[in-house]
């Protein structure tokens, strides 16, 4: 065994760490279907551009609100705006990079994953790959531009810390919702036709993140604060940022925990796939 | 008649078997009725009888909007995908022979999935709605049924709509753009987004004579009893007339792609 | 391990909890095993067929040999790993294709995904290009490779995802239907690919196939599994004994004649008459040609050919004479 060893071309790589191994095959991958994209390049342009106006639909519906009232829920449409852009960024920067991952319950049904299992790479690298959607830029850009309307027409004092929080919330917003999509698909191990189930936590969480929490019910509120953490992805930190009250009587200081809840739902993401892998390698469908 | 019966059948069947998938998307459904719902209820708490609408209809109105998404495929519906791939692979010239008629078998099978999707996807929501909320149902069992009439015939513009953009696939190349303009314009004036009598001024008035009104717009206003006598007519009329002139005009098309493809030999 | 020990199996079993629907809420559940204590084991550089009716357990097999499955017990080794322990670490010593399952790029050309191979399974660039050359040449690969995947017909894609799965020099190589819907032409191309592969680098190959043919020309040995139990392991030959199965005699007359009867051979026996034409069935293991001679001396021959047994009648006969015993 010792001499089979010396020759095993896998062997020198054992001791790379997974996650870098992850990234590094995450990003051949990507690289392939952005050469198969390319390969397209009028149906790309369309279907960029038509998922920046499909998703600049809700902002519309929003602005169209606003004709008729001043504030909706005490917040004004500036206001609204920087809840608005601060998730639909977010949002679309997870959508980018996971958004096909809800493609694996196809792949179980069709017995394809197999071929991703014999790969020498995380299973979960190439799920997040795998059909990877440049188009979704389309929902990044009009998320960025609606922010940038907000920042230009808020009036708020900015300070160091408030400028600093921008781009902390709107990664570690897509952190916590690339987690969401994570725990959808390993949920897709057990039901292959549940993929909507995720679309009620992924798109539903940022069309609810996209008004005030003043709002909603107070226990939908507690729901996505303390259950689902989604309200740690715009609401906390942009109501900071706006000098406005929560709903619920927490302290301040909960607007600088996105990054952490973000690692926090990360881990369970990660126990998530695993269970759900396991579960699949142990029953193969 | 009875072929096409059989058609139909078959597309309520063929959507049937998806259960797991049903129920997530009534799930998806309930919750995305429940975050429009107060967004709704902060807009009328602010302007009540906003657009006419009491804060009940107007919640109606949400609810009637997750119930019809599917039925009145809003969000497409999943036979144009299927006849334009036919129509990319040359597939279509079979259909062509066939001893039935290509848009009467489309529309049979569509009709078999809305009635499947109002079924399916449709009741469920609408009652957690009402359990929920407080909403405007109709006391009569007439306007049940009034109802029911608007959204066949709303299923059958949304249908004329989608055969008629996917047959443009015959002269693009790449028939998935043009789908996307009409899936947007769906989306945008059939009032999925908001109640087409909160639009302003021109585009309002331009959104309310398009034919994605009758998909949504129309059959919420026959369920919320805005319509009563001739009106109700007159809404089925705008509805029909829409029908009638999309069919026709898909089937003018239809010839039109159906003598190319005889020419060219497939 | 030992090469004579490169994939050993020792009493593996896999079991699936199958949830059935029974009524309209109601599910029952039953225990389905797949594979129900196979052993065996595999010499470095061997050839060997694995063959069983469509349910038997032999994609199961595959599956936990490659490590996409976690075997419910028994012992399994490849290479002195424990594939569903260290997946990735024996992925880059094993190949795999699924017959009806490309791993090509569909809208790039063949190259490219061959670039994705060297870049994921880091094989080194010199290794790499041999590899390439190599399997381009024997493969006649070199028109492809800027064709785009989706234009490539089911025997270049066939041959396109062999060389895919051969780039990082897999020590095994597992093919599932390899042949499966490729003309004569490319069956052969194919077959010839891998008896070469198997002759110069010893490359140990395990392939599931449902051409008898496949089977004869490359594999001295072949396992037959049923029911997730190994029926069979030796030569084909040897699997003709045991499963006493037939061989068929077309012969030709020159005109219409009741069936032929010979009464000195009790295990000959007419299946068919169709005019002239007439079937006759004999065991595999026996000569054709004395009861050729038979024949001939007293029927009024014309012509005459000898069919083989497909693998579907070698497994029910073996069956057959499995439940009679």
């Amino acid at each position: 065994m010792e001499g089979v060893v010396a020759a095993e071309p896998g062997n020198g790589f054992a001791k790379r760490s997974r996650p870098a191994e992850g990234v590094r095959a995450y990003g051949l991958i990507v690289a392939m279907w952005l050469r198969s994209t390319m390969a397209y390049r009028a149906s790309f342009v369309m279907t960029a551009v038509g998922n920046f106006v499909a998703t600049g639909f809700d902002f519309v519906a929003i602005m169209l609100m606003f004709t008729h009232v001043d504030v909706l829920g005490g917040y004004t449409l500036p206001e609204v705006a920087l809840l608005y852009g601060t998730s639909a960024t977010a949002f679309g920067l997870a959508d980018l990079v996971l958004g096909s991952m809800d493609r694996l319950g196809r792949r179980v049904r069709d017995g394809t994953l197999d071929t991703l299992l014999v790969r020498p790479v995380p299973v979960l690298a190439q799920v997040a790959a795998d059909r990877f959607a440049l188009r979704r830029l389309g929902r990044i850009t009009q998320g960025l531009l609606v922010l940038g309307y907000a920042l230009l027409v808020l009036d708020v004092q900015w300070t160091p810390l408030k400028v600093a929080m921008l781009p902390m919330t709107v990664l570690s917003g897509a952190a916590v919702f690339g987690a969401v999509f994570v725990v959808g698909a390993a949920f897709q191990f057990y039901a292959q036709d549940a993929s909507e189930v995720q679309n009620a936590f992924t798109y539903g969480g940022t069309t609810l993140l996209q008004y005030p929490p003043s709002v909603f019910a107070k226990d939908l509120v507690r729901g996505v604060t303390f259950v689902v953490p989604l309200a740690f992805v715009s609401w906390l930190p942009a109501l900071y940022v706006l000098g406005r009250d929560y709903p619920l009587d927490l302290p301040r200081w909960v607007a600088f925990l996105p990054p952490l809840v973000a690692v926090g739902c990360w881990v369970i993401a990660g126990l998530a796939w695993r269970v759900g892998l396991r579960a699949y390698r142990s029953t193969g469908s | 008649m009875r072929l096409y019966a059989v058609v139909a059948a078959g597309g309520f069947r063929r959507y049937a078997t998806y259960r797991v998938a049903t129920l997530a998307g009534v799930f998806t459904n309930t919750v995305f009725g429940f975050i429009m719902a107060y967004t709704y209820i902060a807009l009328w708490d602010e302007r009540p009888h906003l657009g006419g609408y009491d804060m009940s209809q107007a919640l109606t109105y949400v609810w009637l909007g997750q119930a019809l998404l599917m039925t009145c495929a809003m969000m497409g519906g999943g036979f144009e995908d299927e006849l334009m791939e036919r129509i990319r692979t040359g597939d279509i010239a079979v259909d062509l022979y066939r001893p039935a008629d290509l848009q009467l078998w489309w529309m049979a099978g569509d009709l078999g999935r809305a009635a499947f999707h109002l079924l399916g996807r449709g009741i469920v929501p609408m009652v957690l709605g009402a359990m929920a909320f407080d909403l405007a149902l109709p006391g009569s069992p007439w306007t049940w049924l009034a109802f029911l009439v608007s959204v066949a015939l709303g299923v059958v513009v949304s249908f004329a709509v989608r055969f008629l953009v996917a047959l443009s696939a015959f002269w693009l190349m790449d028939g998935a753009g043009a789908m996307q303009i009409a899936w947007l314009a769906g989306l945008f004036f059939s009032g999925m987004l908001l109640p087409l009598n909160l639009f302003p001024g021109v585009l309002g008035d331009v959104a309310r004579v398009l034919p994605w009104s009758s998909l949504l717009q129309v059959p919420a206003d026959v369920f919320l009893g805005t319509y009563a006598g001739w009106d109700l007519a007159g809404a089925y009329a705008f509805q029909a007339g829409w029908a009638v002139a999309l069919l026709l005009a898909g089937r003018l098309l239809q010839s039109v792609a159906t003598r190319r493809v005889v020419v060219q030999g497939g | 391990m030992d090469d004579m020990d490169f994939i050993e199996l020792d009493g593996v079993e896999k079991v699936f909890d199958v949830r059935r629907r029974t009524g309209f809420m109601r599910r029952e559940r039953r225990q389905v095993r797949a594979v129900d204590g196979i052993s065996f084991r595999v010499p470095r550089g061997e050839m060997v067929g694995y063959i069983g009716p469509n349910g038997a357990g032999k994609s199961t097999t595959i599956k936990m040999l490659t490590g996409i499955l976690t075997p419910s017990g028994g012992r399994l080794r490849v290479a002195g790993i424990d594939p569903s322990r260290e997946r990735t670490r024996l992925a880059h010593r094993i190949g795999v294709v699924f017959g009806q399952r490309t791993t090509l790029w569909w809208d790039l050309p063949l190259r490219d995904s061959y670039r994705l191979m060297h870049r994921m399974y880091r094989i080194p660039d010199s290794r790499f290009r041999e590899n390439m050359d190599r399997c381009v040449e024997l493969l006649d690969l070199g028109a492809l490779l800027e064709v785009p995947v989706r234009q490539l017909s089911l025997g270049q894609r066939m041959r396109g995802d062999i060389a895919a799965a051969l780039l990082h020099d897999p020590e095994v190589l597992y093919l599932d239907e390899p042949t499966i819907g490729l003309d004569v032409v490319s069956k052969a191309k194919v077959r010839g690919f891998l008896r070469d592969l198997n002759a110069e680098r010893s490359t140990t190959v395990l392939l599931t196939t449902h051409d008898l043919t496949d089977i004869e020309q490359l594999c001295k040995r072949v396992m037959v599994i049923d029911h997730g139990r190994l029926m069979y392991d030796g030569a084909l030959a040897g699997l003709h004994e045991v499963g006493e199965s037939e061989r068929t005699l077309v012969v030709d007359l020159e005109r219409e004649l009741p069936p032929i009867e010979l009464g000195s051979e009790p295990s000959v026996r007419v299946v068919k008459v169709e005019g002239p034409r007439q079937w006759l069935a004999f065991p595999a293991a026996t000569s054709a040609a004395p009861l050729v001679a038979r024949i001939a001396a007293d029927y009024p021959l014309v012509d005459l050919s000898v069919r083989e047994p497909d693998i579907e009648s070698v497994i029910a006969k073996m069956y057959a004479s499995d439940s009679a015993a």
